[in-house]
């Protein structure tokens, strides 16, 4: 066999100020399928502590991003992943996946979930963020870590990978309580000396 | 857990800068820090898994899904081809989403006030899984072209929004297919944050008249490329790893 044949990845475009109607038309009043993806992040069956998280991204003018949407992906209770190689069974209905979008007036987002275990050793529980709109020309990933987990934060290789200490902050939730349950706040800002960390995964 | 293959690096000189002020958006919107470059772990080199049950029988037939009294109006196209990865090995049973506007370059979203009317019939979205050779297909009306708030007078060449997952969230793209011969492509700001020659190239769906359905629809053949996998040397893996 001759080496290995080598294709160059398809370059992204932004998704532009529309992107609800392609990802999340029921979010965006539009109702065109049975079923939309994204909604239910654990499923009714999921151990663990039910949470919700809720933020804003704000803009280079500090105004909130009103069209953005955002992709979550996150292990379960017990730290496993729902794929093959996630490190093991999960519970029925738990995807680990999730879709929100921005109010179109006030930017603000939330949803619904449980609070991930670690998915090793010396890691500190965390939800992936993917982060997309319109003057976004490559989605953007970033992780967002419990405000309520300072030892395990402390220990995570990814936040010390994090050369600055104050940057290290812009992906810590604080927890608040409300109504019995616990809420997390991540705001996320897309420039400025507090500008979220974003990650080349 | 030891240690899984990683995805190869993504190329980041094949994607668009965050800052590219001809597209005016980026400007208070592209992140002006470095990104930081992460090993993957386990959460990057997984991504969620979707099945062919989930969806509908006509979620890939924007002709019809959306339809009440007749077929959306426009040019009918096909719009095909295969999703694979920088080996060149096709991705089965991986979600394709795309959404586009009108013939009349109208999007169904309460924020697009363009003159030009709303089709009826015509919903602008659709979903389909790639089968077991990666390839995907959908039916659809070619999208109109559009003015839009940049300069006073810049327009989108036609173009259909595509969303890709592959097997891992570390694939996840999300990228928009031009049409061969639209003279608005070279002209487009949002076309120009690629400053790869070939990346324009990539993004342009060709003619294809083997796939054309005659007296029916054109076809439009596009293929697709995620991000592809270190091959692991050192340790026995099944074919396919």
């Amino acid at each position: 066999m001759n080496g290995p044949e080598r294709l160059k990845e398809t370059p992204s475009q932004t998704a532009g100020p529309y992107v609800h109607i392609g990802l999340a038309p029921g979010a965006a009043g539009f109702d065109i399928y049975d079923t939309e993806l994204g909604r239910d992040i654990a499923g009714p069956e999921a151990g663990g502590t039910r949470i919700r998280v809720e933020g804003r991204v704000l803009d280079g003018t500090g105004n909130p991003v009103r069209d953005v949407l955002l992709e979550v992906w996150q292990a379960n209770a017990a730290g496993l992943y729902a794929h093959p190689e996630g490190g093991g069974a999960v519970e029925p209905g738990f995807r680990g996946w999730g879709r929100a979008i921005s109010d179109f007036t006030t930017g603000d987002w939330a949803f619904d979930t449980v609070k991930p275990g670690p998915s090793a050793p010396g890691t500190a529980p965390h939800i992936t963020f993917w982060i997309v709109a319109r003057g976004i020309n490559t989605g953007l990933c970033t992780r967002m870590y419990f405000g309520d987990e300072p030892q395990a934060n402390a220990a995570d290789p990814v936040l010390n990978a994090i050369e600055w200490q104050s940057r290290r902050a812009t992906l810590i939730a604080e927890p608040a309580g409300r109504d019995g349950q616990t809420v997390y706040r991540f705001d996320i800002r897309l420039q400025g000396a507090l500008e979220t960390v974003f990650f080349d995964i | 857990m030891t240690a899984l293959p990683e995805y190869y690096p993504r190329d980041l000189a094949r994607h668009p800068a965050a800052l590219t002020p001809g597209y005016k958006s980026s400007v208070t919107r592209g992140p002006r820090f470095a990104p930081i470059s992460l090993r993957q772990s386990v959460g990057e080199i997984t991504g969620p898994v979707f099945g062919h049950g989930e969806f509908g029988p006509n979620d890939h037939d924007l002709i019809r899904n959306y339809a009440t009294s007749g077929d959306a109006v426009g040019e009918r196209i096909i719009v095909h081809g295969r999703v694979l990865d920088e080996n060149a090995r096709p991705v089965p049973g991986t979600l394709v989403e795309v959404w586009q506007a009108n013939a009349g370059g109208r999007y169904r979203h309460r924020n697009d006030t363009y003159m030009a009317p709303i089709d009826p019939n015509f919903g602008g979205c659709g979903r389909t899984m790639t089968d077991d050779a990666g390839r995907y297909a959908f039916r659809t009306i070619k999208p109109g072209a559009y003015p839009w708030r940049n300069t006073i007078n810049d327009w989108r060449p036609a173009h259909i929004h595509l969303s890709v997952f592959g097997a891992s969230f570390s694939q996840r793209l999300i990228t928009q297919l031009y049409f061969e011969g639209d003279p608005l492509i070279a002209i487009c700001p949002i076309v120009q944050t690629l400053s790869d020659p070939g990346a324009v190239d990539a993004l342009t769906a060709k003619l294809d008249m083997d796939a054309t359905v005659p007296m029916d629809s054109i076809a439009w053949r596009f293929d697709i490329v995620l991000r592809g996998r270190r091959a692991s040397l050192f340790e026995n893996r099944p074919e396919g790893n």
